[in-house]
């Protein structure tokens, strides 16, 4: 083979190791950066119906169809230099929350599927999950009657209920404690959106962050018992407890501070 | 195409003597198919505009997913082909969408999209022009099929990812979700490119490097719209459309072969600056079953 040839077939070997090279790193970085993006921040909530993040992220096209399906201007399309995945949908539940409309125009609006049309009660949706975070300052918790959170909650008395405890700082007060429940909570962020203090004490986190979970193996055992319509291990013998033989079987007295009004 | 790259370098063509044109050639509008592009682009990115701007909606969404007036849904394939490779296949919404496109573009020449509808080819183009104005010459471009490979690249990452890994970095729909919803640093990445066009590589992104361009100019290689060199006896080697082409390599096989003076390079992007400039009506637009030039 002549000199020309070999080096002409050198100079395109050369050209087409970079090309192959240079575009199978850019693919490598982009993927890299894209799989350390995957990670959604706390306060940036999915629409409805989203798809867990992962899935989410295979088929979200970032067209902001949902943004425009949103009567309400809850949805936006984040922006590069923002910690959500650059130009995918998500909503701040303190500025603007979900108002859970009935027939849920953002996933009627998604063209892929990145929001799923399988969800067509929105009171199933599972946007998030409302978690009372600071005992500290939340006002029910100091003894006040705030309830604003629970007013305000779109399934009243199912996801968020008001539970009457004891004041023992008064010795003498209910506190009436907002509490959470799963099982009916969509993550719409109406009581974080509302919270009257400055920084909310109740807050929407991604379902992932905001529960725990049971093991599998683990059975209640009054639940079991009300399944089965008693015990399960036959009547158990009263011990009684050392050091307390005269409280053990006695029926509690009733509360009684000695404060009369 | 490696071989158009090197060839274009080497082959020396008289330059500088070019004769006086004649006087209604002079007259001639050189910027028409320019101009039209422009109002193509600057449209397209204006419908989408009036919706949020001034509550007029005619088209919803943005180039990675739309609706117009509620029935036509168009959908970037490239966005369907990842998400697919990510291992979801999405609604009929959207694949009746990318069918649409591909269909239209198979008809037209893909990389139509490129340039009268790609709001980022304003930005290269715009590089393109400084670069030509200041005189800047040289630079490093990567090899031009460095966009095949980075295509497949891409698909093989979302792949390996399980997600739409482009949509993370791509500058052409960063652009337009930005100036549509709200651009945040994305103003830096589109600056990047236009610095990269501008003094690193001439025509670095959309001729060596986006994956989008790379696809469309796959899609386009049937397409039935072409530039014709139909008067290419009457060429007078000025160079001035090699000059202004965004894919030179194009037009050589048209104007300097002997073969068909249809520019049937897939990468031909129809932006007709080879007919503006070109001070002797060489080139015009056609179809590629026209049998007007025998050759």
């Amino acid at each position: 083979m002549s000199a020309f040839s070999s080096s002409a077939r050198r100079q395109f070997l050369n050209r087409f190791a970079g090309a192959v090279g240079g575009a199978a790193l850019l693919s490598l970085g982009v993927g890299l950066y894209a799989r350390q993006a995957f990670a959604l921040p706390a306060q940036a909530l999915r629409p409805p119906g989203a798809l867990a993040e992962r899935d989410f992220l295979a088929t979200c096209v970032r067209c902001g169809l949902c943004v425009r399906g949103c009567p309400y201007d809850t949805l936006k399309l984040a922006e590069l230099g923002q910690t959500v995945a650059t130009g995918t949908p998500y909503f701040d539940a303190r500025k603007i929350p979900c108002e859970m409309c009935e027939d849920i125009p953002c996933v009627k609006a998604c063209p892929t599927g990145a929001l799923d049309r399988q969800l067509t009660d929105i009171g199933k949706s599972r946007m998030g999950l409302a978690v009372l975070v600071d005992h500290e300052s939340c006002l029910n918790f100091l003894g006040l009657r705030c309830d604003v959170c629970y007013r305000v909650c779109p399934v009243i008395d199912k996801a968020i209920s008001l539970e009457n405890i004891h004041n023992p700082r008064s010795d003498r007060h209910a506190m009436l404690l907002p509490t959470v429940h799963s099982e009916y909570c969509t993550g719409c962020g109406k009581c974080e959106k509302s919270c009257v203090l400055p920084e909310a004490a109740i807050k929407v986190y991604p379902l992932k962050l905001a529960k725990g979970r049971l093991p599998e193996h683990y059975r209640k055992g009054w639940e079991e018992k009300a399944k089965h319509g008693g015990s399960l291990i036959g009547e158990q013998i009263e011990l009684p407890v050392r050091g307390r033989e005269d409280k053990a079987l006695q029926q509690k007295a009733p509360l009684d501070s000695g404060w009369k009004p | 195409m490696e071989t158009m790259n090197s060839g274009s370098k080497t082959h020396v063509l008289p330059v500088g003597g070019s004769p006086a044109p004649t006087v209604d050639v002079a007259q001639r509008f050189r910027a028409k198919w320019l101009l039209l592009r422009r109002l193509s682009q600057l449209g397209i990115l204006g419908l989408f505009l009036i919706g949020p701007w001034f509550g007029i909606w005619i088209v919803k969404g943005n180039l990675s997913s739309s609706l117009t007036l509620d029935v036509l849904p168009l959908t970037d394939p490239l966005l369907v082909l990842q998400s697919m490779a990510a291992g979801h296949l999405p609604y009929r919404d959207a694949i009746v969408g990318a069918a649409i496109v591909v269909g239209a573009y198979l008809l037209i020449g893909g990389r139509v999209f490129c340039s009268w509808v790609c709001p980022l080819n304003i930005v290269t183009d715009g590089a393109a022009a400084l670069r030509r104005k200041l005189g800047i010459k040289g630079g490093r471009a990567p090899a031009a099929t460095t966009r095949y490979w980075l295509l497949l690249g891409l698909l093989a990452a979302c792949f390996a990812t399980g997600s739409i890994v482009w949509e993370f970095v791509n500058p052409v729909s960063m652009l337009h979700r930005g100036l549509i919803f709200g651009i945040g640093t994305a103003w830096l990445v589109v600056f990047g490119i236009f610095t990269y066009d501008f003094l690193i590589a001439s025509r670095g992104w959309c001729g060596h490097l986006c994956p989008m361009g790379a696809l469309y100019g796959l899609l386009g290689r049937t397409a039935l719209l072409r530039v014709a060199a139909a008067k290419r006896s009457a060429c007078n080697d000025c160079l001035d459309c090699f000059a202004i082409c965004p894919e030179p390599q194009v037009i050589r096989p048209a104007l300097k072969g002997s073969g068909t003076p249809l520019i049937i390079d897939a990468n031909c992007t129809n932006c007709g600056r080879c007919i503006d400039v070109c001070t002797l009506d060489v080139f015009c637009f056609t179809n590629r079953l026209s049998n007007r030039f025998s050759s």
